[in-house]
Formats: C-alpha cells, structure tokens, sequence
C-alpha cells in the first residue's frame, strides 16, 4: 500500500516537471516569437558544402539531404572503424597472452599508452601527423603505382564495373550460402562423429573461388582507375580525406585497446582445465582454441565488445572537432546555427544517435543469445 | 622398486635425478630461450619486434630529447635549430596551459587547492593513514574549500569562472564531475532494482538515454538549449551548466557499475537481512550497498578514469581547456603546425594522471581479493 502511494507520488511529481518545463519552453519560444517544426528540413537549401559525400550532393539540396549525408559518413566511419577496431583489438589480445615475453611486454605498453589518453587528443594527433607531416600531393609517397599518401588525402584505386559485372556479385552470394551450408554440415558432422571436416578451407574457398571464376567467364568487367597526379591534385581513384582517415584510425586503435583487454579478459576466464583436457584429449593447438577456448571466452567478452561498438559509434561524433562532416557536426552545428532551430536540430541528433545504439545493442544481444546457446 | 632388473640398469649419461639442472633451462639463458626463442617461429618474432622496438625507441628518443628546441621564438626559429620536438612552444606558454587566464597575481590559490587535493585524497586512498577519521573531516570539507579558493568571496578577490583554463579547468570539471556523479549514480542503481514499477522505469529510461547519446550532443544541449527549459529571464554559468550535464553523464554509467555490484550480491543476504526485520533503509545502508560498493569499486575507476578524459570535450562548446588553449596557439602564425608536440604534451598528462588511477585500482583490488575469494 506504501508502495503504490510511492508510485503514484513519484508518477505525479515526473509528470509535474515535465509539463513545467514544457511550459517554460513554450513560454520562452512565445517570447521570442519562434515556432516548432521540422519544416526547415525539407523547405530551405542547406547552403553549404559538405567534404565528403557518398550520395550526390550540392548546396542547393535540402537540410534533410544535406542531414543523410551526414548519417552516411558517420555511419562509413562506425562501420570502417569497428571492423579495424575487432581485427586489431583482438590481434592485441591475443598478443598480450603471448608465451613471447617481448610480445607479451609490447601489446601492454600500447594497450596503456593508447587507452589513458582521451580519444579526442588521438583524433587531434592523427589529424594533425597527416595535415602537418605528410608531403603535398606533389611529393606524396607512392605505393607501386595505384596507392598515393599525402596531406590532402589517401588515394587508392577506384574500381570501375562494367557490364556483366553483377555475376559476380551473384557468384559471391552463391558463394556464402555454399559456405554457410558446408559449415553447418561440417557441424552437425563433428557433433554426431567427431570427424572434422575442413569446412573453413572449402567455405572460404567457395566465396573466393566462385566470383573469381565468374571473373574470368564474364570476359573482365571489373577494372581499376588508378589515382593520377593533375596539376596540384590527385585525380581519379578513391579519395580518402584526412579527416575521414585520421578519425576513423584514432578511433578504431583507441577501441581496439580496449577491446584487447575484454579479448585477454575473456580468454583468462576459461578454465585452465578446460585447455589441459583438450590437449588430453590429443586435440592440436589451434583445435584446442577454436573449439574449445574460443566458443567459452566469446560469451565473455561479446558483452563488453557490445559497449565497445556503442562507444566507437557515439565517439564518432568527435568529427566535430576535425571538421569530418558528419550528424553532430552539421545537423547538430551548421544546420542548427543556419536556421536557429536548436531544439529540433538536437532532438534529431539525439534521436538519431538513440536509434543508432539501440540497433547495435539490439543486434550484439541477438549474437549474444546465440553464442550462449551453444552452452550446454 | 628395488626388483635386480631396475636396480641394475644405469641411467643415461646426463639424466640422473640428483644432477642439477642443464645450464640452458634455468637462469637468464633458461628464461631468454624460454620466453624469447623458444621455436623458430617465436625467434622470428621477438628478432621483428626487436627491430621494431628499436627503430621506434631511437626515434622517439631523437625526437623528444636529442634533436628536440626547448629555446626559440617560433616554429622557424626551432627548425633552423633542430629537427625534433620544438618544446619551445610549451615552454612560452606553460602558465597558460596550467591556468588558463586566471589572473597571475592569484594563481597560488589554484595552486594551493591542487596540493590540499591530495591532502583530502590521501584517507580516502589510504586506509592505513594515522589520524584516517579526523583527516576525513577534512576530506568532506574539501569541496567547499577548494571551491572558496578557486573561485574567491569572503575576502579572496572574485575570479569570474570564463577565465578558468587550461588542466586548472580539466581538474574542476574532472573532480567535481567524479565527486558528483557517485551519489546520483547510486541513487539510480538503487532505483534501478526498485521493486516499485515507476521508479524502475524512470531510472532505467533516465539511464539508457544518457548512455545512448553522446557526451557532446548533451554539452550542446547544455550551452545551446538549456535556457529554454528554465523560467524566462533565468540564465546561469556555462561552467555550472556542463558540469552538471557531465555528473548526469557519468552517473549513468556509474549506476550501471554500482547495479553489477548489487546484482552480485547473493540474495541469501537480502533474505536473511529480510528475516531480521530490517526495513528496505536499513538493509540497504548495512548490508547491500557496503558489499555492492567493494565490489564495484574498480569498475568505478574505470568510469572515473574515462570521465576524466570526457572532459576534454568541453573545448567543443568553447571552454579553455588545455585542447582549446592549444587550438589558439595553433592559430597563432608564430606556431602554427606544431600540433603533434603540443598534443603530445597534453597526452603525457593525461596518460600520466589516468594511469595513475588505473594502478591504483589494481592495488585495490589485490587488496580486497584476499578473504573474499569463494
């Protein structure tokens, strides 16, 4: 009975200041005669450019196109960013448990040095090794004949698909699903037999082998454009922009630090009986780590590596300070000082980054149930 | 096992058992082949990281010391002299990147404030201190002293907070943010667990919203948008403004480490507390919240040490925290192009202060270990 008297109190007193401060807000916008709307989005050009686009854009385009953009660039960084950060996070773990002291020693020092310092000082760092220390264009370092760094950007080779070039990607996706089905039959053949079967080889194989056989039948349609020195400038190729590089780096190597200790801390979890009964039992040593260690230490370390993602994401909107376009910084900063409309620019941004770490949440708890089910 | 055939049988040269060991398999020779070469792929290893970490180290030593400027007057002044760091830039504006533009004539009293910091740490690091409970009183009181000196009234000449910079300024936000969001964030793990409904969903909305958006969107609302919220006419301090977006911020994530502690908790406890007749209070301030809270308490330095390093975001809404310092530097034509040593600098400072608590979470919890292992 307390208890609902509690409730009801708490309830009431919530709804109280919510509808104050509603109030306030609706007093303070009569005040200074402003309206709430989200029509600005679609009714004013944006009037600005935007560094880096991956959909066509020009200043005369609406906010609302100006604000996709933006949610494709970050969206380019967290993806880019997340899959370096992995790779490296867990290369960094597995190296901190080395048996080489020297190893072992070097992945600690870097995990430290990488993880005690803020990561907008990383971004900044990066940002200005690239802009302040690399050579222009002119001089930029050449790798072979088709990879170009300098101060204005990374070029790298463009491909270009020609007509027929869409068997491939039919080739690839018959390619997966030949994989994915070889590895569950490999599976069930090694839970009802024990036999292995070498499915990784063959699955890998397929999704290699079959695009590229398609490759050849479909007479070449992929082609490369190599960057070339114009003028001042690179042409042609990919361009990435030091901006895009040097946030996207800064953020997958300060995440991949942390992801190496949730790696390390996962890995020490399992039982060292269960690695001893392994080798026991006259499984050889990567056997003993991918069947045995890894599906224990993942169930350990996909929570954290969950929050990791989350971080890498939300951190994304540090771009702000490199000038990196993207939602926080142009949604949140050009749109919102351009039309004044503070409120329905933040509540966008904010709305947008919400669904953004719920998705991801959403997903990694799918992935968690899933591996956990494999606990018997 | 004193059988003819196995008394008789002599044991290889070189294997019996009262022999010491082979001089390859223990001391420094044992421990290199054993750590460093132990196969031909670990060998390759350690020659590659070997090399790398001399190629670094060389550099890194060239660069900082060697080949470094401590003495010039700008950029092209430092190169005609060197090639390294020119740490000249740093020392022309040390006081600069310490205080910000606290008047120079008062600057003792940041000063001051920075080593009774670590007069009002010391009981609360240390357990083994003589005098802990009297020396804590002092602790408690630190706060509004500190507060006093840094900001002045009752004597001490006024300094308005728009001139507070530099680390002076990444220390009040860091510490009062830390010292803040500890009470607001148990309150909401409390919450949290609340059996009442209501208070469970406004805890966890409250706590999923602030973990979702990032810490910048949230100093945005607070230097844009906040006036909005409040009675026409109110306006207060941007300083207080993001300090209290910060401790929001961080209590969030520290309800969330303060909850894995109160779920770790046996429920055997709460039970028998239940049995006893003591009331929700009592068994949470006796029994669940001091054994929750030693738990919790490295994941907790882990939330301080990452809140630490959010406060460089405040350079974004245009506080003068060191990065913000550095960025006016930059545009200074005198110094331009020598972000990496100034970032560089402000890393070591970071690194060194986060590091720090980092070690001394590992000291805690090697400390609690003991006696609470099952």
């Amino acid at each position: 009975m307390r208890g609902v008297l509690i409730q009801i109190l708490v309830v009431l007193g919530f709804f109280a200041t919510i509808a104050w401060l509603i109030g306030n807000v609706l007093e303070n916008f009569a005040a200074l005669n402003k309206s709430f709307g989200f029509g600005f989005l679609w009714e004013l050009p944006a009037n600005y450019d935007i560094n880096q686009t991956l959909i066509d854009y020009n200043n005369q385009d609406t906010h609302l196109r100006a604000a996709v953009v933006w949610l494709l660039n970050t969206a380019l960084v967290a993806v880019v960013g997340i899959v370096i950060a992995t790779v490296l996070g867990f290369t960094l773990g597995a190296m901190r448990l080395s048996a080489n002291w020297l190893v072992a020693r070097l992945a600690y020092c870097f995990v430290e040095f990488t993880r005690n310092v803020p990561v907008l000082l990383h971004i900044l760092l990066w940002h200005g090794i690239i802009i302040n220390t690399l050579p222009h264009p002119r001089q930029a370092f050449g790798f072979g004949e088709a990879v170009f760094v300098s101060n204005r950007g990374f070029y790298i080779p463009k491909p270009v698909f020609g007509p027929g070039a869409w068997l491939m990607l039919v080739a690839l996706a018959i390619g997966i699903v030949t994989a994915a089905m070889v590895w569950r039959r490999a599976r069930r053949l090694r839970d009802e037999t024990g036999r292995h079967f070498p499915a990784v080889w063959i699955g890998a194989g397929a999704i290699i082998g079959f695009p590229l056989i398609a490759y050849v039948a479909a007479g070449a349609p992929v082609s490369f454009e190599l960057p070339a020195l114009r003028g001042f400038n690179y042409q042609g190729g990919l361009t990435m922009i030091p901006e895009f590089v040097a946030l996207t780096w800064a953020l997958a190597i300060y995440t991949a630090a942390f992801i190496a200790e949730n790696v390390r801390g996962g890995i020490l979890a399992v039982h060292k009986g269960q690695q001893e009964a392994a080798q026991s039992l006259g499984l050889r040593p990567n056997r003993v780590l991918t069947l045995v260690i890894l599906p224990q230490a993942l169930r350990v370390i996909i929570p954290p590596l969950t929050s990791q993602y989350l971080n890498l994401t939300k951190n994304s909107s540090l771009a702000i300070a490199i000038g990196y376009m993207d939602l926080m910084g142009t949604l949140g900063g050009i749109t919102l000082n351009q039309t004044g409309r503070e409120m329905e620019s933040m509540m966008l941004v904010m709305a947008i980054y919400l669904a953004l770490s719920l998705a991801i949440s959403a997903f990694m708890n799918w992935y968690n149930r899933r591996v956990r089910l494999i606990e018997r | 096992m004193s059988g003819p055939g196995v008394a008789t049988r002599p044991y290889p040269p070189g294997r019996h058992p009262d022999l010491p060991p082979p001089a390859g398999s223990v001391g420094v020779l044992g421990w290199l082949r054993g750590h460093l070469f132990s196969s031909l792929f670990n060998t390759a290893l350690t020659i590659f990281f070997a090399w790398l970490l001399f190629e670094f180290v060389s550099g890194a030593i060239h660069w900082f010391v060697l080949d470094a400027v401590v003495d010039a007057g700008s950029r092209v002044e430092c190169r005609k002299q060197g090639a390294g760091a020119c740490w000249a830039v740093i020392a022309t504006r040390a006081q600069q990147f310490t205080y910000g533009f606290y008047p120079a004539d008062q600057r003792w009293r940041p000063t001051l404030a920075f080593i009774l910091l670590f007069v009002a740490l010391a009981p609360v690091l240390y357990d083994r201190l003589p005098h802990r409970r009297r020396l804590m009183a002092f602790s408690l009181a630190y706060p509004v002293i500190a507060g006093w000196l840094i900001h002045g009234g009752l004597g001490l000449q006024i300094v308005e907070t728009q001139v507070y910079g530099g680390f002076l300024l990444t220390l009040i936000v860091g510490v009062t943010g830390i010292l803040a969001s500890l009470p607001i964030g148990i309150v909401l793990a409390l919450g949290r667990q609340s059996r009442l409904l209501a208070i469970r969903v406004i805890c966890i909305s409250f706590i999923e919203f602030m973990r979702g958006v990032p810490l910048i969107a949230l100093l945005f609302v607070a230097s844009t948008m906040l006036n909005y919220f409040l009675p026409p006419g109110t306006s207060f301090n941007l300083l207080i403004r993001v300090l209290i977006m910060v401790t929001l911020f961080a209590s969030a994530y520290v309800a969330e480490v303060v909850r894995g502690g109160l779920q770790a908790i046996p429920r055997g406890q709460i039970e028998a507390a239940d049995a006893l007749g003591l009331s929700y209070w009592k068994t949470t301030w006796l029994i669940t919240l001091p054994q929750a809270l030693k738990i919790s308490i490295p994941g907790l330095v882990n939330c301080f040490i990452s809140l630490y390093k959010d406060t460089t975001l405040v350079v974004i809404i245009g506080l003068l925290d060191p990065i913000g310092l550095s960025q006016a530097v930059l545009a200074d034509s005198k110094w331009q192009g020598l972000s990496t040593e100034i970032y560089v600098f402000i890393a070591i400072f970071f690194f060194l202060s986060c590091f720090g608590m980092s070690r001394y979470s590992i000291y805690l919890e090697k400390k609690l270990e003991t006696g609470y292992k099952r």
